[in-house]
């Protein structure tokens, strides 16, 4: 039973660690944000299967936030977004798709020696979520710089968020309020980072963010 | 004397994997054309094809050195050899000592390496063009083959075929997220290094997409005899490779009885006219790729395997 749970924990948490790779990998924005649900029901399920595990019922609070905000609301808000916008085109990339792999696997091959390293003597499922979160988080941050659209920047940085969740749910004894709180910091943000976006598309005619550049006097 | 059942099943595998390769193209070929909606060839064809083109006399080019005729010869008898070793209807056979999934890559790289070479000897530019679209498809799709192995060799901890068929099939390997990423990786290598349709089109004669037709383009007679029942033995050898590494149900233990050599022949048979039924399947669903966006798509098997590594990695070290 013991064998089976870590199994299963690791396959859901990998999984989410693919899925990051996945959205990297996409070149179209509705593309790119089937892959963002899909990223967010990997999170519940691996958040539920920790609940499950660690018999920590407030834990499948956090799975249903997850899975309602994240998997359904805030992506069927971004396709409203994207239609409003009138830019479902292809993503602008700073630098090519391999590359950006590449990077994406250093940072991947990084977290796992720097978590790994830091963490022992810990419990082996919330090392390897501790280890997993990590590279999430960091492939968010990839997916941030990488990226020159505005909207698959706030995509970016929405995974990063499913990253801290997974490793919330890993440590035990994270208290719901934070948890909740958090939610609804994102939610906050996301809201705020919307009206960014219409604002720069009025004023710029654009949401490709490297048209800012010549307004803070970066580049001529 | 315990050899001479040994050498029995060895040479049984040989004639097996020969015999069976042109029926499992003929198959995917039948089905292909039933899919859609044409009657398709026979599924004998392959055989009546290959018996056709041995009796055929060779037209050779007047510029053609000594490396264009041997190199058929070698590309079988390399791509024999290799599908010989991986265990199809039974493991710890004799020659299992040598079955290393390395060892396979290595024979296959060969082999590859000489149908290049040979595509560039007379100098006609579309051999060169084959030549050089097939050796961008390899050095993506080898690297990506190794990491497969080495994944699988750290699931395992061995590279070589019986043992790990042998580890998949016990209840020990559990639920791992890395050996599905590989076994991803894996179908995708196959269907590039087959020429098979995302990569390339096996069946078409049209000079700007062909990667591997282009290369054999200056064959005839029994050189393309050869030829082709090499690339026939490679789709067999990486069905069968799969059924072995991911699906090892029904492999017959080292000195098992008659019985259950049948028995395993007979569930070897099934599960390459499932692979066949899925390939056949794939290829109508979907179309051909350009040239320039194979990169990608290896990149993504290479990408996998790569992650697959280290997932194992994390989970090898807790």
């Amino acid at each position: 039973m013991d064998r089976l749970a870590f199994d299963i924990a690791h396959l859901l948490a990998g999984g989410l660690v693919l899925v990051s790779f996945m959205m990297l990998y996409q070149d179209r924005l509705y593309a790119l944000l089937n892959i963002f649900a899909v990223h967010a029901l990997v999170l519940a399920a691996s958040v539920g299967w920790q609940a499950h595990i660690q018999d920590a019922p407030h834990l499948y609070v956090t799975a249903g936030i997850a899975l309602v905000f994240k998997g359904l609301v805030i992506p069927m808000a971004l396709h409203r977004m994207i239609q409003r916008l009138g830019i479902h085109r292809e993503i602008e990339t700073v630098i090519g798709v391999g590359p950006t792999m590449l990077a994406g696997m250093g940072l991947v091959a990084l977290s796992v020696a720097v978590m790994l390293q830091v963490t022992e003597g810990a419990d082996p499922i919330a090392r390897e979520d501790l280890a997993f979160a990590l590279a999430v988080v960091l492939l968010g941050l990839l997916m941030m710089v990488t990226r020159r659209n505005a909207v698959s920047q706030v995509v970016g940085f929405m995974s990063l968020e499913n990253g801290l969740v997974l490793a919330a749910t890993g440590a035990r004894g994270m208290p719901l309020v934070v948890e909740i709180s958090v939610a609804f910091s994102i939610l906050i943000a996301f809201i705020v980072i919307g009206i960014f976006l219409f604002r720069i598309r009025e004023r710029f005619d654009t949401v490709d963010v490297q048209a800012l550049d010549r307004h803070r006097g970066e580049r001529q | 004397m315990a050899l001479m059942p040994d050498l029995l099943a060895q040479f049984l595998q040989m004639a097996l994997v020969l015999a069976l390769a042109p029926l499992l193209t003929g198959f995917v070929r039948k089905l292909k054309g039933r899919l859609l909606r044409r009657r398709g060839p026979p599924v004998l064809q392959p055989y009546r094809d290959l018996l056709r083109l041995l009796r055929k006399e060779v037209v050779l080019a007047e510029n053609a050195s000594w490396l264009f005729r041997a190199a058929p010869y070698l590309i079988f008898a390399t791509t024999w050899v290799a599908a010989a070793l991986v265990p199809t209807f039974a493991t710890g056979l004799l020659y299992s000592w040598s079955a290393d999934l390395i060892a396979i890559i290595a024979l296959l790289g060969s082999a590859r390496f000489l149908l290049a070479l040979a595509g560039m000897d007379v100098g006609t530019s579309f051999g060169g063009i084959g030549s050089s679209r097939e050796v961008m498809i390899a050095s993506l799709a080898e690297p990506a083959m190794l990491l497969i192995a080495f994944t699988v060799a750290l699931v395992a901890g061995s590279t070589q075929l019986s043992t790990v068929a042998a580890f998949m099939g016990s209840p020990e390997v559990g639920l791992r997220v890395s050996l599905g990423m590989a076994a991803i990786a894996l179908v995708m290598v196959a269907i590039a290094e087959n020429a098979r349709i995302p990569v390339d089109n096996p069946a078409t004669h049209l000079e700007l997409t062909m990667v591997h037709e282009a290369m054999v383009l200056e064959y005839s007679g029994r050189h393309l005899a050869m030829i082709e029942f090499a690339s026939h033995l490679k789709l067999l050898l990486y069905v069968s490779l799969i059924a072995c590494l991911f699906v090892p149900w029904g492999l017959a233990p080292h000195g098992a009885g008659p019985a259950a050599f049948a028995a395993g022949a007979a569930a070897w048979i099934g599960k390459l006219a499932a692979g066949g039924t899925l390939l056949a399947v794939f290829e109508t669903a979907i179309a051909k790729m350009r040239v320039f966006r194979v990169p990608e798509f290896l990149g993504a098997a290479l990408m996998l395997g790569l992650l697959a590594t280290l997932l194992m990695f994390v989970s090898r070290s807790l």
